[in-house]
């Protein structure tokens, strides 16, 4: 078989991993292409709509798993599309844990410091904002007087959302249609457009085999716009490079399913999964009593029932994120939105007797949703997480035409983990109930096992090839050339929202990539600035990303480096 | 069970309309409603369209209704033997159930260590979207239709150009104080 198709760079999946990385390889002057699963949609393809078949549906999928079940973006743009824009950065304690790996997990290369300056690069892309007590929700606001009523501090978050043009609608994971969200349809895909970068949608990689001359020959199948279990035609790239950041559910499948082409994979892709210690409980409020003890009010004289109006989670209160205390007992909590249809199944009635997910008594609590507010937190747990064989295509046996799936992971907590869970459950309940604020349950885990809306760690970084499946340039071990920057490299638990983590650490492997594209005859520059020309970012890592050319003493501060 | 009265399409449906209204209960439609139990106030899944949802191609089921309400009349049938309970045969297994049964049974089949979990958990998803999005309707219209899902759950209702906007949004103020520890570009430092 020959290909007819060539490229210097493919890149899998449009998220942050894929992105980032396509904006500066075409901006360097790679010829890419970007195949996405999902559609590509963008401002009024964005509807307010529950209906199946409409953006809600489309542009992100659910797939269950054995003990763990995966929310992740499917459309351009990826997790930036229908994820909240939380935007903090991991606290300096992440990157030294040791999980169950008995040292620690991060590369030597990376701390907090070390990328900082590449966090720096994210943030003046989208660009990431402090918002004040002004900006942020009913909710959020609320949650904050809780807090500080239990003793404890609590955060606006930072945020990539321009609250300038946000209406307060909650309708994030439908993809934003007011363009206030800073999703990477908005920076880092047009710019990859713009350099030459050629996207196509609704193209689903399924393996990976290598060439005579050491590149790679991508297999992908085009997929029916409406319903995704359709398989349209097929297709194959050759490209010197391939970046997999098809996400933390899917990059591994992909990698599986290439091992008879490709070789044996190192033992940690599909290995190591993280959840990322999530775990959600819904706050029912009194209402008057939230009135007693905060004074609080809305125009209309209502004291909160609030729970659809804002966008995701506002407030979190970082006490418990302690890098003195113990492995597996810190942890963030925050302030969540989930819209109807996708959380609701799981909260639960607090009666041990009988059914707690369904039946009458949780209709009871169903009338009361406008005054849920819902916590989130975010643990460390083990990287329990093991994907089984591979599906014969895609990620997940796919049910639904859209959104449902059945996934092959299995996940079962450990003792930490489920300590974890326990100690942020408690803790969420003394801050919540406090003088009868409200009355706590934490989701089931029962119906869909734990629940994720931030997948990691699949085929981790690390220094030790025997627990992670990267270098720390982003390589996969034993197959030069194939690159991953999606969450599945991050290794472990971050205690908070990971967006940033990803896109920073995609950031940071780029020069790397630039190095290996050249050293594969690809006439490519490493230099480029934020996408909208900001430069001060560039200029900040001029000197890590000499280092990651291997180039050291050749940068140029503010100009390409020469190719 | 009397297939003479019965034919396939309505034990499908009122088999599958009990599912539903085991997960979101409702008031019945009619006093001689057998699907619906009638345990709770109110529109519960059926009212909500639970079966139109489920026999919406997109959902993924509507081909294997028939077969899932065979299989939830078969266990209904031997849920009923161990437990000792005389059903009236002229309904189906399931229907027969009185509530706290149908419920009991749906605990077994949803349960983690049943092998055919996956299908009944993503039955039970559906019928609660059915109650809280009516995603087998445009949300305007199931707005216009006063879906009863979407009232009880106290879903706002949009703009007049049917986006959702909220102007009031924020209590401001200080509620807490900010962690010591927060880098000045707001992150945990």
């Amino acid at each position: 078989m020959t290909s007819m198709e060539r490229t210097d760079v493919l890149v899998i999946g449009s998220g942050f991993g894929g992105a980032v990385t396509a904006y500066h390889l075409a901006a360097g002057g790679a010829k890419v292409v970007v195949l996405e699963r999902g559609p590509w949609l963008q401002g009024t393809d964005f509807d307010h709509d529950f209906k199946l078949g409409s953006s809600y549906t489309r542009v992100f999928d659910f797939v269950v798993g054995d003990g763990m079940s995966l929310l992740s973006g499917n459309c351009v743009g990826g997790g930036s599309v229908v994820y909240f824009a939380a935007m903090p950065r991991a606290p300096r304690f992440a990157f030294e844990r040791h999980g169950g790996i008995g040292r620690r997990m991060w590369p030597a290369a990376i701390t907090r410091d070390s990328l900082d300056p590449w966090y720096d690069r994210v943030c003046e892309a989208l660009p990431v904002t402090r918002q004040t007590w002004d900006d942020v929700s009913y909710a959020g606001g609320l949650f904050g007087a809780a807090c500080s009523h239990a003793g404890r501090t609590a955060n606006p978050v930072p945020i990539a959302i321009d609250t300038t043009l946000c209406t307060n609608c909650n309708w994030m994971m439908a993809g934003c249609r007011f363009d206030a969200k800073r999703s990477l349809l908005l920076n880092y895909l047009p710019a990859a457009v713009a350099h030459g970068a050629e996207i196509r949608p609704l193209h689903e990689v399924q393996r990976l085999a290598r060439n005579e001359d050491g590149g790679y020959r991508v297999h992908y199948d085009t997929i029916d716009a409406e319903d995704y279990r359709i398989t349209t035609g097929s297709g194959t790239i050759d490209a010197a490079i391939v970046v997999l950041a098809a996400g933390a559910g899917a990059t591994p499948t992909i990698l599986q399913r290439s091992e008879a082409t490709l070789g044996p994979m190192p033992h940690a892709v599909g290995r190591y999964f993280s959840g990322n210690g999530e775990r959600l409980n819904t706050a029912v409020i009194d209402e008057d009593r939230a009135g007693e003890l905060f004074d609080l009010s809305r125009p209309d004289g209502r004291v909160y029932a609030a729970n659809q109006i804002g966008r995701g989670p506002a407030v979190a209160s970082w006490d418990d994120l302690d890098g003195t205390r113990p492995e597996y007992s810190r942890f963030s909590l925050e302030q969540l939105y989930f819209p109807p249809g996708l959380g609701t199944i799981l909260a639960q009635t607090p009666d041990p007797t009988g059914a707690t997910w369904f039946g009458p008594k949780k209709k009871e609590l169903l009338r009361r949703w406008p005054s849920w507010l819902t916590i989130f937190a975010m643990t460390e747990d083990d990287n329990e997480g093991v994907f089984g064989a591979p599906p014969p295509t895609g990620n997940a046996y796919r049910i639904s035409q859209q959104m449902l799936g059945r996934g092959t992971i299995s996940y079962r907590p450990t003792a930490n983990t489920l300590r974890g869970w326990a100690q942020s459950d408690a803790e969420i309940k003394r801050i919540m109930e406090k003088d009868g604020l409200s009355t706590v349950m934490p989701w089931t885990n029962d119906v869909v096992g734990a629940y994720t809306v931030h997948p990691l760690a699949s085929c981790r970084l690390g220094d030790d090839p025997a627990t992670s499946a990267l270098d720390d340039r982003h390589e996969l071990r034993g197959h030069p050339g194939i690159f991953v920057t999606d969450g599945s490299a991050v290794p472990g638990a971050l205690t908070v929202n990971p967006a940033l983590t990803i896109a920073a650490l995609a950031e940071r492997a780029v020069p790397g990539i630039v190095r290996a594209a050249r050293e594969r005859g690809v006439p490519v520059t490493y230099g480029a600035p934020s996408p909208d020309g900001a430069t001060s970012g560039r200029t900040a890592t001029a000197s890590s990303a000499a280092l990651l050319l291997g180039e050291t003493g050749s940068a140029r501060p503010g100009g390409h480096v020469a190719g | 069970m009397t297939p003479e009265k019965w034919t396939v399409e309505q034990i499908t449906t009122t088999t599958m309309e009990a599912f539903a209204d085991t997960i979101v209960p409702g008031e019945k439609r009619s006093p001689d409603d057998l699907a619906v139990a009638g345990v709770a106030s109110g529109g519960g899944a059926v009212a909500s369209g639970a079966l139109e949802l489920l026999s919406d191609p997109a959902s993924g089921f509507a081909t294997a209704l028939e077969a899932l309400a065979g299989l939830l009349n078969d266990h209904a049938g031997r849920f009923a033997l161990e437990h000792g309970r005389e059903l009236d045969d002229a309904v189906p297994a399931f229907v027969a159930l009185p509530y706290a049964d149908r419920a009991a049974l749906m605990l077994r089949l949803t349960a983690p260590d049943n092998g055919e979990r996956d299908g009944w958990v993503a039955l039970a998803m559906l019928s609660n979207m059915a109650f809280d999005t009516a995603a087998h309707l445009h949300t305007a219209d199931a707005f216009a239709r006063e879906h009863p899902g979407l009232s009880i759950i106290g879903y706002a209702r949009p703009d007049t150009d049917g986006l959702w906007r909220f102007r009031d949004h924020s209590y401001g103020g200080t509620p807490a104080a900010t962690h010591p520890d927060t880098s000045p570009s707001g992150s945990p430092a």
